[in-house]
């Protein structure tokens, strides 16, 4: 591993450490940083320590320290640091793991606005610049950097604090953590990016996270299934795209799909269905357990599928659910039935459902009005490969 | 501890229901207000609260100029308007968000929770 791999990996555990240490997330940064440029400079020379996340917490609190006693702050709150002894051990579980787990929650706590929660747990927690957060979520980076500041300054101001909320809120909360990992999931797996349709480094911080969460919060079942719907939805990454162009799940090349992720996933979902508190994610989970099951598109339990998308329609209904277990029903009961259905969601803005509508009206062998219908999901996209794969299909229709 | 200022605010659309309200639904917030005071000042939180008269009753001074100018009506021409307050102390945010929840449910009406700068 190279400094920088190290230092991205250990990059959430120090800030968070210190974060907790110091009460502020401006030193908390600052001295990571500083602790990098120690690191970079003495590591080649005398090679890297054996517990390179302890040594880069001590560095970075010795900075974090001498910073406060330079600036000489009256700030009550870095005073009281100053007298704190704090000798915890850097280990990757216990109170160190918990000091994450409390960074993430602060970084998504429901008084910070969406766009920002997601922005200070990817700067946080994974390490990743403002330019390349920036360039994620297709804002200029000056906007980024606002929005990340204004959002510690609200921390520091509102006292929002490092803390993991108790039980009784702690579903409500988790739900806007896992909204956030989700969201850079999927920003990662279908990029609004014209110039990128797949972002690897999001997906793969995405499931990070996830990972991260699990192992901290084991007993939490939709973050279990939000993980297994990541692994599920990443198995068949290798196969999304070809040539440019975005491969659909029942064009895809089984066989190409990765076999181990998979495994990791269904585990996952069979341990959701044994605890028995479905959840959307976890319901999103077993739908992807179902599509991974099948040996080939053809051999889809759609039933299944359907009957899924039908639970999920009853704890969080959506017109989005609804259009997804409309495009089972046209497996199940024919395109004509499903497209009453889809007809009927109110989503003219949003590209699947013109999609979805185009394949129905295709198959129906409505060509004039498919034809219309893949012209209106291409103009309402900007991703390149999605944008091939619809032309194609609109070029393919008899006239 | 933070000091937090925790704002009641009334808007025209609130107007009408408030227009409409009885001696009795006066009384039943009285009441509730009453007791949410009570625990704030049991509980150590409370600093100062107070309800505002209308805002008819408002006036308005500018002394930026060479002398003062006092004019008739509120700071602002917009729709909505400060209505009551309370000055509460709390260990964070979550405190004083729990303890907005309960002046909310207490007074019937929306709370605005803002930190007072620490010094």
């Amino acid at each position: 591993m190279t400094i920088e791999q190290i230092f991205r990996e250990e990059y959430g555990r120090v800030v968070a450490s210190l974060a907790r240490r110091f009460g502020d997330l401006d030193v908390a940064e600052d001295a990571a940083a500083e602790a990098l440029l120690v690191a970079l400079e003495r590591w080649p020379a005398h090679g890297v320590p054996p517990n390179p996340g302890g040594w880069l917490t001590t560095t970075a609190g010795n900075k974090a320290l001498d910073r406060i006693r330079r600036e000489r702050k009256r700030d009550a709150k870095h005073q009281a640091a100053l007298m704190i002894n704090d000798d915890t051990p850097h280990e990757p579980t216990g109170i160190v793991a918990d000091d994450r787990l409390r960074l993430i929650f602060t970084c998504c706590h429901p008084a910070l606005a969406p766009e920002a929660r997601v922005a200070l747990t990817l700067r946080l927690l994974g390490g990743l610049t403002v330019a390349e957060i920036a360039a994620a979520f297709l804002v200029p980076e000056t906007t980024m950097a606002q929005r990340i500041t204004r959002a510690k300054a609200k921390i520091k101001g509102a006292n929002i604090p490092f803390r993991v909320p108790s039980a009784t809120d702690l579903s409500d909360r988790l739900g806007a953590v896992l909204a956030v990992v989700y969201l850079v999931f999927n920003e990662g797996y279908l990029s609004s990016s014209a110039a990128e349709p797949l972002r690897d480094e999001l997906t793969d911080e995405a499931i990070r996270l996830g990972r991260m969460l699990r192992t901290l919060l084991p007993d939490e079942p939709e973050i279990a299934g939000l993980l297994a719907l990541m692994l599920l939805t990443d198995a068949r990454r290798p196969t999304r795209v070809s040539g440019g162009e975005l491969v659909p799940l029942h064009e895809q090349d089984r066989g190409a799909w990765d076999r181990e992720l998979i495994g990791e996933g269904h585990a996952l979902v069979r341990e959701c269905l044994a605890r028995n508190r479905p959840g959307q994610y976890q319901l999103l989970a077993a739908i992807n357990a179902v599509h991974t099951d099948a040996p080939t598109a053809a051999a889809t339990d759609w039933g299944q599928i359907a009957t899924l998308y039908s639970h999920l329609q009853a704890i969080a209904p959506s017109p989005l659910v609804a259009l997804n277990r409309a495009i089972a029903v046209a497996e199940l009961d024919g395109p004509e039935v499903a497209l009453a259905e889809v007809d009927r969601l109110p989503l003219t803005s949003y590209h699947p459902w013109h999609a979805t509508r185009a394949d129905l009206l295709r198959r129906l062998g409505r060509s004039a009005e498919a034809r219309e219908a893949y012209g209106a999901a291409i103009a309402a996209t900007a991703n390149a490969a999605e944008r091939a794969y619809l032309t194609r299909r609109r070029d393919q229709l008899g006239s | 501890m933070t000091q937090y200022f925790l704002s009641v605010h009334h808007d025209e659309a609130g107007a009408a229901a408030m227009a409409e309200l009885t001696e009795a639904d006066m009384q039943r917030m009285f009441t509730q207000v009453g007791a949410f005071n009570t625990r704030l000042q049991a509980e150590g939180a409370w600093l100062f609260a107070g309800g505002l008269m209308p805002i008819e009753q408002s006036t308005c001074v500018d002394a930026t100029g060479e002398r003062p100018i006092v004019t008739d009506g509120p700071f602002s021409e917009s729709k909505e308007y400060l209505g009551g307050f309370w000055i509460i102390e709390a260990a964070d945010l979550d405190a004083a968000l729990a303890w907005a929840a309960e002046g909310s449910r207490a007074c019937e009406g929306k709370v605005e929770v803002r930190p007072f700068q620490s010094e």
